[in-house]
C-alpha cells in the first residue's frame, strides 16, 4: 500500500496526486511512466510521471477521471492509500542539445511534456511550448509550463483563452513565420499527435510522440501495447513510449485503443450502481 | 498383497469435476485423493530394490520412501520426505509432467499402469496444509563483520525465486524478493489457470516463506526501479535472477495487430492475475468473441483454450497446431481434458493470415494444411505446407500460444552479463553462476521455457552455490 500525501484538484475531473513511493523516485527520469492499481480488484492504470522528489520519495501524477479506475482513484483523499504503484517504466527521454524545440501538449498530455521540457531546457535548448485545451476552464499547469518554457502559447478550441484554435493551428503559424525548428515533441490525444505528425512531416521537422497504448503488465510480457512503427511491431511499454511520429501507424493505434470501449461502459455502469447503492445505504443509515 | 497382485490392480482414478459442469467454472478439475484412496494407490507401489522413479525426478525426491509412508498411513512422514528435496510439493504434484519424468521411470509404466506419483505428492502436500499448522522457528540470522544481516536480492517471485528465497532463509540469510507485478508467484500466478493450480496454494507457499523471514518487495522492476548495481550499493551481497522467459512470440503474419488478437500471456494474465473472468466485479475486462482460435500445441495453448471455453459468451474454441497430436508438447492429460471440454482440434494446420473487418477487428483466420516431412533439429517431424490447401475458419478472437523468448528488460542494461545467442543468461547449470561474481541465475531466463520443477531444481542448486559464495566473501 502506498500513501497519498498530496491531492490537488486542477479542474473538475483532473487531479494531481503525490504518492509515497521511493522505489519509483529512486531512478525516475523524464518520460517514464508508472502503473497504478487503486484497490485489490483494480486494473493496472499506466500514468506518466509528472514530477518527483527523490529525497522525500514522492512521485507526482496527474490524471483525468474517465473510466471506473480513474474515477475510483479520484475519490481517494490525502492520507488514503493506493493498492499498488509500479515502475518507473518505459525508456526515458534522452535529453541533449537539439536547438529550438516546440513542445506540444494537449489536455492531460501537458503533464507529460512538463518534465521533458524541464530537462531539455537544462541542456540549453530554446523551448517554445504550445498547450491546447477545449476551453478556459480546462487549462492546467500554466505557471509550471511557463517556468520551463522560453515562450508558452495556450490555445483553446472555443477561444475562451489564448489563441482560438487547435495546437496544430499554432504550430502552422510558427512554421509560417519561418522560425527554425529542430525538434517537435507532441503528447496528447492520439488524434492530436497524428495531426501534428502529419503537419511536421510535410516540412521535414523531426517529431517525437509518446504513445498511450493499452497496457497490462508494462514489462514487455503481454504485448497488448504493440504498435506499428515504420512497418515494425514495437511494444510501447518497453520499446517506447516515445516514437518517431512520422513512422507511427496512428489509425491502428486508435482502433486498438477502442478495443474495450464497451467494457469500459459496462464497468462504469457497474461502478455507478454500486456507488449509488452505497450512497443510498449511507443516507438510509443517517435517516435511521 | 504380493507384487503380482499389486501389478494387476490398476491405477486408481482421481475423482474430478465432470466436463459439462467444469466448463462453467474456474474451480480445480481433479478433487485429489482422500486418505483411503491415497493409501490404496500407494499400496500398489512395488517398492523396487532399484527405484528408477527417483532418477526420473529432476530433483530426486525419495519417491519410494514417501509412497511407503502413505501406504502405512504416515502422512506427515510422507510430506517430510518430499520436503527434503522439493519446496513446492503442492504445486509440483499438480503441474509437473510426471508422465515424462517419475511416472515414465516407474517399472509399472511398461504395463501402462504407473503409480500416480503426482497424485500422491499432491495428496501429501494437501494433507499437510489441512492438518499441520506449520510452526516456523525463524532461524537466527547470519551477520556480517559489521553485525548486519546478510541480504540477498532475488529478482522474480516465480518457482525459481521462491525456492532460492526459502532455502537461503532456512540457512539464516536475509533474502528479499523483488517482484515486478503486484502479486507473488510469477507464472504460477499469472500463467497457470486456477482450474489447474488454485491460487490459494501459491499463497500458502508465499505465507510459509514470509514466516521464514523472506521479504517481498512488489511493484519493483529490477533494471528500472533499481539496477543490479543499485542492489549491490544498497547492501545486497548476492543477486539471484529468476525472471522467467517472458516475452511472447508472434507469428509475423498479416492481421496480427487487429483487435481480438491476444498473446496467451496477455489473455492468461487478464484471467489469472487480474481475475477478468469476474469482470465487472473486478475492474480488468477480457474481451473474447464467440469463436476463439488458439494457435499452438503446448500446455499454455491448452490453458488458454480451456480458459476461453469457461467464459460465458464463448461458444467454440479451436486449437490450431501445425503438427499432429503426437508431436504436441502439451501434457497428454491436458490434451485429454481439452478434448473432454469439446475444444476442437485443427491439427496439421498453420495460420497464414488473420482477416479483419472494417473496424480493425478479427473476423476469420486463414490457415494452410501441413504434412509432416523429415525430423528437424527438435527430433520432431518438420511440418511442410500443402500447396493450395488454404482454408478459412470464422473466428472473432485469436490467441497466440507460440512460446516465449527472453525478456531483455533486465538483461539489456547490465554490462558484463553474458547472454547466449537467444538472449538467455549463460549460467552454470550446476551452480547458477553467471559471468558476474555474486550474480546467479536459474529457471527459464537461463534455459528458455521449461518446467516448474526444472526452475525449482535450479533454484535449489543456486541457493547452495550462493551460500558457498557468501561464506567466501564474508
Amino acid at each position: 500500500m502506498y500513501r497519498i500525501l498530496k491531492k490537488k484538484v486542477l479542474t473538475k475531473d483532473v487531479k494531481l496526486f503525490g504518492i509515497e513511493a521511493s522505489h519509483i523516485t529512486f531512478n525516475a527520469k523524464a518520460g517514464n511512466f508508472v502503473v497504478v492499481i487503486v484497490d485489490e480488484k483494480g486494473e493496472r492504470i499506466p500514468l506518466t510521471i509528472y514530477d518527483w522528489d527523490k529525497e522525500k520519495g514522492i512521485v507526482y501524477i496527474i490524471f483525468q477521471e474517465i473510466g471506473t479506475s480513474t474515477k475510483k482513484l479520484g475519490m481517494l483523499e490525502e492520507g488514503d492509500e493506493v493498492f499498488a504503484i509500479a515502475g518507473p517504466f518505459g525508456k526515458h527521454f534522452e535529453s541533449k542539445k537539439y536547438g529550438n524545440i516546440v513542445m506540444i501538449g494537449g489536455g492531460v498530455g501537458v503533464p507529460a511534456i512538463f518534465p521533458i521540457a524541464r530537462e531539455l531546457r537544462k541542456q540549453e535548448n530554446k523551448i517554445i511550448s504550445i498547450t491546447g485545451f477545449r476551453n478556459k476552464d480546462l487549462i492546467i499547469l500554466k505557471d509550471e509550463m511557463e517556468s520551463v518554457s522560453d515562450n508558452l502559447i495556450i490555445a483553446t478550441n472555443d477561444g475562451s483563452y489564448g489563441i482560438k484554435g487547435l495546437v496544430t493551428d499554432v504550430m502552422q503559424d510558427l512554421i509560417n513565420k519561418g522560425d527554425k525548428i529542430d525538434l517537435v515533441i507532441a503528447i496528447g490525444p492520439v488524434i492530436m499527435m497524428k495531426a501534428v505528425s502529419e503537419l511536421t512531416k510535410k516540412y521535414g521537422i523531426k517529431t517525437i510522440v509518446s504513445l498511450n497504448a493499452l497496457m497490462l503488465d508494462a514489462t514487455g510480457m503481454c504485448g497488448i501495447c504493440r504498435v506499428n512503427v515504420g512497418g515494425q511491431v514495437k511494444f510501447s511499454c518497453v520499446d517506447g513510449p516515445d516514437f518517431d511520429g512520422h513512422l507511427v501507424d496512428f489509425d491502428q493505434l486508435m482502433s486498438r485503443l477502442a478495443a474495450y470501449k464497451e467494457e469500459e461502459k459496462i464497468s462504469l455502469d457497474h461502478f455507478c450502481n454500486l456507488n449509488s447503492g452505497i450512497e443510498k445505504s449511507i443516507k438510509g443509515n443517517k435517516n435511521g | 498383497m504380493d507384487n503380482n497382485a499389486k501389478n494387476k490392480k490398476s491405477r486408481l482414478h482421481m475423482r474430478e469435476q465432470e466436463p459439462a459442469e467444469r466448463i462453467k467454472n474456474f474451480n480445480e478439475v481433479p478433487f485429489g485423493y482422500n486418505e483411503e484412496e491415497a493409501k490404496l494407490e500407494a499400496a500398489r507401489c512395488l517398492q523396487c530394490k532399484n527405484p528408477t522413479c527417483i532418477q526420473g525426478c529432476p530433483v530426486n525426491i525419495n519417491i519410494k520412501k514417501f509412497i511407503k509412508h502413505i501406504a502405512d498411513g504416515d502422512f506427515s512422514g510422507a510430506i517430510n520426505t518430499i520436503r527434503e528435496d522439493n519446496s513446492l510439493p503442492a504445486v509440483c504434484g499438480r503441474v509437473c509432467p510426471q508422465e515424462e519424468q517419475c511416472e515414465k521411470a516407474c517399472v509399472l509404466f511398461k504395463v501402462k499402469n504407473p503409480i500416480n506419483i503426482g497424485g500422491l505428492e499432491r495428496f501429501a502436500a494437501d494433507w499437510e496444509a489441512e492438518h499441520i499448522n506449520i510452526e516456523v522457528a525463524m532461524k537466527e540470522k547470519i551477520k556480517d563483520k559489521n553485525n548486519n544481516p546478510v541480504k540477498v536480492a532475488i529478482i522474480g517471485s516465480g518457482p525459481a525465486g521462491l525456492t532460492v528465497a526459502g532455502d537461503l532463509a532456512k540457512m539464516g540469510y536475509s533474502p528479499t524478493i523483488f517482484e515486478a507485478l503486484h502479486i507473488p508467484g510469477g507464472v504460477l500466478t499469472y500463467g497457470i489457470p486456477e482450474f489447474r493450480l488454485p491460487k490459494k496454494i501459491v499463497a500458502r507457499e508465499v505465507e510459509y516463506l514470509k514466516k521464514l523471514g523472506v521479504e517481498f518487495q512488489f511493484n519493483s522492476v529490477i533494471g528500472k526501479s533499481y539496477t543490479m548495481n543499485d542492489l549491490f550499493n544498497l547492501g545486497y551481497k548476492a543477486i539471484f535472477i529468476g525472471v522467467g522467459a517472458g516475452t511472447p512470440l508472434f507469428l509475423n503474419i498479416p492481421g496480427e495487430n487487429l483487435t481480438g488478437v491476444f498473446s496467451a500471456n496477455e489473455f492468461l494474465t487478464r484471467i489469472n492475475a487480474m481475475k477478468a473472468y469476474l469482470f465487472p466485479e473486478y475492474d480488468t475486462p477480457v474481451r473474447l468473441g464467440n469463436y476463439v482460435a488458439v494457435i499452438g500445441g503446448g500446455n499454455v495453448a491448452m490453458d488458454a483454450a480451456r480458459s476461453a471455453k469457461r467464459l460465458k459468451n464463448v461458444k467454440d474454441v479451436y486449437i490450431i497446431y501445425r503438427r499432429s497430436e503426437e508431436e504436441m508438447p502439451a501434457r497428454i492429460e491436458e490434451v485429454k481434458r481439452a478434448k473432454e471440454e469439446n475444444i476442437i482440434f485443427k491439427l496439421l494446420s498453420n495460420p497464414v493470415e488473420i482477416i479483419g473487418n472494417e473496424k480493425g477487428a478479427v473476423k476469420a483466420i486463414k490457415c494452410i494444411k501441413m504434412q509432416l516431412g523429415e525430423p528437424d533439429d527438435s527430433g520432431r517431424r518438420r511440418p511442410i505446407p500443402v500447396p493450395g490447401s488454404e482454408f478459412i475458419i470464422d473466428v472473432d478472437t485469436v490467441i497466440l500460444a507460440l512460446g516465449t523468448k527472453a525478456n531483455r528488460l533486465l538483461t539489456s542494461d547490465v554490462k558484463n552479463l553474458k547472454l547466449n545467442k537467444w538472449g538467455y543468461i549463460e549460467a552454470n547449470p550446476e551452480t547458477g553462476e553467471t559471468s558476474i561474481p555474486g550474480v546467479f541465475a536459474g529457471g527459464d531466463i537461463t534455459t528458455g521455457s521449461a518446467t516448474v520443477i526444472a526452475a525449482m531444481g535450479a533454484g535449489r542448486k543456486a541457493a547452495k552455490a550462493i551460500d558457498k559464495y557468501l561464506k567466501s566473501i564474508l
